[in-house]
């Protein structure tokens, strides 16, 4: 069982989860490193982070790439990723793309540290995950 | 025939040849790890030019490199097909060595785990630049819904790649095709053994039908 133990840092980090949620509009100006490095800064520093509208395929391609750089025995194991799978064929049509419908497809994405966050349970409209401390 | 056709005959394939034949399309074979997709690959290059590909391993990532075949000629319906196969690492967004200490001292599991990471950053490189179709190779006994899955075949798609979903393993008892068929209803799935050969002959005239 995860217990807070660091009882001289009294309400540092050590005593809990620390939980991002970050907004689409936050997201929208930024550059594809600069996202994929908030991100793996975030969950280095053993937070889960939550994005409202999730990465584009070619932003979470690098961010895969990116993740295996960044792995160290005993340090850094990897992420845990989840978003929603998609309901249906229609989402990826090719008018629905010419029409610039991309955003259409951004879906709430959870990231956190391999080692702390295991996925219970996932379907097209649930994603139940236990987080522990690390 | 005299020697007059003959020789028209031969010039007339050699410029055919020339003008329509194209680079022979990479096919990447991608999937998660142990999903049997150097199985697979050994089983096209065995069954089409003689020679395997890579080793197979029950313990995961023993493919840590993208492999290519080139110029497998798969004949169907009097009609040869020519592709690269690129047997690729398969793809995760973790790896512990302890996964491995099971199986190899430390250091071994260490380096491995290590050559596995550059493997799947490999893997994806590959997808964005150097592959024209997808076989994208599931465990047909494992549940097909996990977020690598996912993402993968949305990375596919947003590259507007011609992809084949081949759901193997269909000799074990847990197999479920019905399962990857409703993850994934976009796309063909295509249901096979790569390791006792079941179901080939409607692999060939799936590959031959989208990638030639």
């Amino acid at each position: 069982m995860p217990q807070a133990t660091d009882a001289e840092d009294g309400d540092g980090p050590s005593d809990g989860v620390q939980i991002d949620l970050i907004s689409g509009e936050r997201m929208e100006g930024m550059a594809t490193m600069e996202k994929i490095r908030m991100i793996l800064d975030g969950v280095h520093d053993g937070n889960i982070v939550i994005l409202e509208e999730g990465l584009t395929p070619d932003e979470e391609s690098r961010l895969i790439e990116v993740t295996m750089a960044e792995i160290s025995p005993d340090e850094f194991n990897g992420i845990e990723i989840e978003t929603y799978p998609k309901s249906d064929a229609g989402d990826s049509s090719l008018i629905g793309r010419i029409m610039g419908s991309e955003s259409s497809d951004a879906k709430l994405t959870v990231i956190g540290p391999a080692n702390q966050i295991e996925t219970l349970h996932k379907d097209e409209t649930l994603i139940s995950a236990l987080v522990s401390h690390n | 025939m005299g020697l007059f056709t003959e020789l028209k005959d031969s010039i007339s394939r050699a410029t055919d040849r020339l003008f329509t034949e194209q680079e022979p399309k990479r096919i990447g074979i991608y999937g998660p790890p142990n999903a049997g997709k150097t199985t697979l690959a050994n089983r096209i290059a065995r069954d089409w030019t003689g020679d395997a590909i890579g080793t197979e391993s029950h313990v995961p990532h023993e493919t840590r490199r993208a492999r290519r075949k080139e110029n497998v000629e798969i004949e169907r319906n009097g009609k040869t097909v020519t592709i690269d196969i690129v047997d690729t690492p398969g793809v995760t967004t973790k790896v512990d060595y302890e996964e491995f200490t099971d199986e190899m001292d430390k250091e071994d599991a260490i380096r491995r785990s290590r050559e596995a990471t550059e493997g799947v950053a490999e893997a994806m490189h590959w997808l964005r630049e150097d592959v024209d179709g997808v076989i994208y190779v599931l465990d047909s006994a494992e549940d097909p819904i996990t977020q690598v899955n996912t993402m993968l075949i949305g990375i596919i798609e947003s590259r507007d790649l011609p992809v084949l979903i081949f759901a193997n393993k269909i000799d074990l008892d847990e197999s479920s095709v019905k399962r990857i068929e409703d993850a994934f209803p976009q796309h063909k799935t295509v249901p096979l053994s790569a390791k006792e050969g079941d179901n080939m002959d409607e692999v060939y005239d799936n590959i031959a039908e989208y990638f030639g």
